[in-house]
């Protein structure tokens, strides 16, 4: 007997609509043909095809990819190995101080954060002349910094998990610590360190605090553009950004999602033929 | 010889060193200095000289002047009360949303369960900063959802009453909406992950031995989620307290949180001390919570 | 005893200890183990077996002591540079690679190999387990028994000095368990690579081994073949431990070389036992019989040692029965019985409340003095 569990539902519903409602909304805007942006004025698409033409939001678009490219794949590197020494080494000096570093980031408001690096960047500009201004360089590192403690706690999730005798058996049969890293552990969480990369992506293409203090003139990402227009209020053509946007990430995490489970669907039917066949 | 003295070396000692090390020197050069630089620049002293600020010679080398004025004047004290409190009723709302979503998420059915987790981490993927923007939209004097709103509201009260829109934007009540629509997945996961490994049989075992599904609720799943609720709910009122973007975009400039504060005091007051002092304060407050956090957080994703 | 261990100690462990901080989980242990021999180390859980392995594989440094292998000292060699190979309890299958990859991972650090030989000698190794028609299957596509093969024949393919088998059947289920047991004995006798197999099950070790150690605490209690650690047990806990045992607390009264005579207050009389050299008259000892040494007869048996006594309680197996009696003296003792008579004539020797006798050997007593 399972009784319906109707508050629940109805609280859900209120959840999920309260989820959606404001995207959906700015979604149907985006369409807006009125120039106020939050008055109904007819159907159209203009305001995508000035997003097109608009030369500073692709240039925007198209720093904030280059600076998420590079920071993702760095942090992902760099978090890949802290992750690892995380669950790995046990013993060492300085470990306290180590763990206490990949996580303090986590919490730390990115105000503080932000103007902590800019400080850093300014005094450590004065004193030996780099960086000399800030922009693509800073803002790569801020993000790397950040994006890479993301990384490390996914991957010391996955490392906790992962079978040590897996790693073991490898030196065993006569591999060198470096070669049991690239040829078990790297492949074995190898998906951990892709969702890292991610994540690590994502962060960096959204941030705005941080990359607003550690910005220099005429390094503009999407964000920051972005931010800059919607100080001054809601506009339409924000909309229409905000919607294409939204719409590809969220095709993709959905894409994304399905792929995934697909792929463990079929593992887990072959896990099943093979045990029929064979026992 | 010297080779596999060498070779032995790598494996023993320069494999973990280049491991550990690497990830450790980028941490303490881009992380701890720059956190370091801020707490001397506390005690520093403001200046007109570029950058702004002086540490020794005419000026002394510790002043605790920044941090007698946050204790003295209102105004800090006030964005302190204001920030904790706005994260507070935010944390409080993600809780009163989220239990009950995350309780309903392992309740439905596995193929719903999978739809509906993402539909809870799908906006966690999107731009933050446009989830702000959306509630903009909704939340300004001409909009459809305002218009609405105000419409009810003059339908329900009497006449004297009634208003040409309700003033949502630039105020608390805006701040603390948007914050609880932005925070919300991160109370609804870890609750679901800790509401997800209780064993149904306990409940069953529960209701067996004659109690009411609200007993039930109350008495076995309210204590087990425990670690789930206190590490979620940290989860959301730390950088609650935090948080810059939302009152910028959506807050009342007169009662300003203190990201804000941090903010303005470094790019408009230019009184790098001063920002600094706040942010050293405001991590103080943080500690607290941080640590409540971090012993619940091992709890809720623990055995138990 | 012990026959060519000692002259070819292939593996020599010299008062080895292992401390986990305050918790000692090996405390001085010495063996020999012979070339080509199949060496188990048997003993309950947490007894620290797989402590002492990992100290053999090089995953963990003794605290004390040294180990030799092949006349080479091991202390402070890692263990990708040991002529060692360990079989884990887990399997420990890399779940990114094939059955071949698997096999073959270890053979890729032999730089002298050409890809040739290589193939070569992963193939004879699949052919070896049976698993040529699974070569290509993930670890997830095989099952529970075939993972154990590929698991064996990755430790096999680089001709390891030394294979260790850590509790090689344990995930198995009964039936396969029986199976492989003489398969294991079987490639080993092929391959001729020392084994030392670590197991929990006496039976187990009883079928596998040349010689087995038995363990407790962390401490080795007595090696020996198979027959010596069943029918000459050293102490109390090893007779206990293997198969099961009457015990009885027992006084020396006289020495009748080549017997030992006993009182023994439980059984109500005296008993003859097998002379053993370090008690002497007088000392206070443990007689131990096991139950399938008694024989149980309606009239006084022939035999040097006969007690009388009342089934108290009979379980009936098909092949055998074990009877517990209640014996004169107000002790209990339990005794095992081949059913070989015809069904139709009742196949029990005895039934319930029956008056019967139990006569053994002095030679199958034994007085434990540990
Ligand atoms: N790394 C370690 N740190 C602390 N204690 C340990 C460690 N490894 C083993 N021990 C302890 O040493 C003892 C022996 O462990 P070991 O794994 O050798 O037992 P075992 O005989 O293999 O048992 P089982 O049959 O259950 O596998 C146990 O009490 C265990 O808790
Ligand atoms: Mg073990």
């Amino acid at each position: 007997m399972k009784r319906r569990p109707t508050f629940l539902i109805s609280v859900m519903i209120f959840g999920f609509a309260f989820f959606y409602i404001p995207i959906l909304s700015m979604i149907v805007y985006s369409f807006n043909a009125s120039r106020l942006a939050t008055v109904w004025g007819g159907f159209s698409t203009k305001w995508y095809v000035a997003l097109f033409t608009n030369d500073k939001v692709i240039d925007a678009l198209i720093l904030s990819l280059k600076i998420a490219l590079v920071s993702a794949t760095i942090s992902t590197i760099l978090g890949t190995m802290s992750g690892i020494v995380l669950a790995r080494y046990t013993k060492f000096r300085g470990r306290t101080l180590f763990s206490g570093l990949v996580t303090a980031p986590l919490i730390m408001p990115e105000v503080i954060t932000g103007i902590s690096l800019l400080i850093f960047f300014i005094l450590l500009g004065n004193w030996i002349g780099w960086p000399a201004s800030r922009g693509f360089t800073t803002i790569t590192l801020a993000h790397i910094t950040f994006s890479a403690v993301f990384v490390t706690t996914i991957v010391h999730a996955r490392m906790l998990q992962a079978d040590r005798a897996i790693e073991e058996a490898a030196m065993d049969l006569g591999s060198r610590p470096w070669q049991v890293m690239f040829d078990i552990t790297l492949p074995v969480i190898s998906p951990a360190i892709l969702s890292g990369w991610l994540l690590a992506f994502t962060i960096s293409l959204d941030d705005v605090v941080i990359t607003a203090f550690t910005t220099g003139p005429g390094s503009t990402t999407l964000p920051l553009l972005i931010w800059s227009k919607v100080k001054l209020g809601v506009t339409p053509d924000i909309n229409a950004l905000a919607t294409l946007m939204v719409v590809t990430v969220g095709l993709g995490v959905v894409a994304a999602g399905i792929i995934m489970n697909r792929a463990e669907k079929r593992r887990q039917a072959e896990e099943r033929l093979a045990f029929q066949r064979n026992d | 010889m010297t080779r596999a003295t060498l070779q032995r070396w790598l494996d023993d000692k320069g494999w973990p060193a280049f491991l550990i090390g690497l990830p450790y020197l980028w941490l303490v050069v881009f992380f701890l200095l720059p956190f370091l630089v801020v707490v001397v620049m506390s005690v520093a002293t403001k200046t007109t000289t570029a950058p702004p600020f002086s540490l020794g010679g005419e000026h002394p080398w510790i002043s605790l002047d920044t941090y007698a004025r946050i204790l003295t004047d209102g105004l800090y004290l006030r964005a302190f009360l204001t920030s904790l409190v706005n994260a507070a009723i935010a944390t409080f709302f993600c809780l009163l949303i989220g239990y009950p979503v995350a309780l309903g998420l392992t309740r439905v059915s596995h193929s719903w369960r999978n739809i509906l987790l993402m539909l809870v981490i799908l906006p966690f993927w999107t731009s933050f900063l446009l989830r702000v923007y959306a509630w903009m939209g909704l939340m300004g004097k001409t909009s459809w959802f305002n218009v609405m709103l105000t419409d009810a509201w003059n339908f329900l009260v009497p006449i004297d009453w009634a208003v040409r829109s309700i003033p949502m934007m630039h105020s608390n009540f805006a701040v603390i909406l948007v914050m609880v629509y932005t925070y919300l997945p991160f109370m609804i996961l870890p609750l679901y992950a800790s509401l997800e490994r209780l064993d149904p049989t306990l409940d069953e075992a529960a209701m067996d031995l004659g109690s009411r599904p609200a007993r039930v609720f109350l008495d076995v799943t309210l204590p087990q989620s425990i670690p789930g609720i206190i590490a979620g709910g940290m989860l959301v009122f730390i950088p609650a307290a935090g948080e810059l973007v939302i009152p910028t975009l959506v807050g009342d400039a007169g009662s300003p949180m203190i990201g804000r504060l941090i903010s303005d005091e470094f790019s408009q007051a230019k009184d790098w001390p001063m920002a600094a002092a706040i942010a050293v304060a405001l991590l103080v407050l943080m500690v607290g919570p941080t640590m409540i956090y971090s012993r619940y957080q091992a709890k809720a994703e623990g055995s138990t | 005893m012990a026959e060519g261990a000692a002259q070819d100690a292939f593996l020599r462990i010299e008062g080895v200890s292992k401390s986990f901080g305050s918790f000692q989980a090996v405390r001085d242990v010495s063996l020999t183990v012979g070339k080509g021999e199949i060496f188990s180390l048997l003993g309950g859980s947490g007894c620290g077996k797989t402590t002492l392995l990992r100290m053999l594989a090089g995953f963990e440094e003794p605290s004390a002591g040294r180990i030799f292998l092949d006349g080479r000292d091991m202390a402070g060699v890692p263990p990708w540079e040991r002529p060692v190979h360990m079989m884990f309890q887990s399997y420990a299958i890399f779940p990114h690679m094939t059955v071949e990859e698997n096999v073959g991972y270890g053979l890729k650090h032999d730089k002298g190999m050409s890809k040739a030989d290589r193939a070569n000698r992963v193939a004879e190794m699949l052919e070896l387990v049976q698993l040529t028609p699974f070569a290509q299957r993930k670890p997830h596509q095989i099952s529970g028994g075939q993972r154990q093969r590929v698991a064996l024949a990755r430790a096999l393919a680089r001709q390891p000095k030394l294979l260790l088998l850590d509790e090689p059947l344990a995930a198995l289920d009964k039936k396969l368990r029986e199976q492989t047991q003489f398969e294991l004995m079987s490639i080993q006798a092929r391959t001729g690579v020392t084994f030392i197999v670590v197991t929990h099950d006496q039976e187990e070790a009883m079928t596998l081994s040349d010689r087995i150690a038995v363990m407790d605490k962390g401490e080795v209690r007595q090696v020996g073949s198979p027959t010596e650690v069943y029918e000459f047990p050293n102490s109390r806990f090893v007779a206990g431990f293997i198969g099961s045992i009457n015990t009885f607390e027992a006084t020396v009264i006289a020495r009748e070389s080549p017997h030992l005579r006993l009182s023994v207050p439980a059984l109500g009389t005296e008993v003859l036992a097998r002379d053993v050299a370090a008690v002497a008259v007088g000392q206070a000892v443990t007689l131990a019989i096991r139950p399938e040494k008694l024989r149980i007869s309606r009239e006084r048996p022939e035999a040097a040692n006969a007690l009388a006594g009342t089934v108290r309680d009979l379980a009936y197996f098909g092949k055998d029965s074990l009877y517990r009696l209640d014996l004169a003296g107000g002790g209990m003792v339990q005794a095992h019985a081949v059913n070989a008579r015809r069904g139709d004539e009742g196949a029990r020797v005895a039934d319930w409340d029956d008056a019967v006798f139990v006569g053994f050997d002095p030679a199958s007593a034994l007085v434990l003095v540990t």
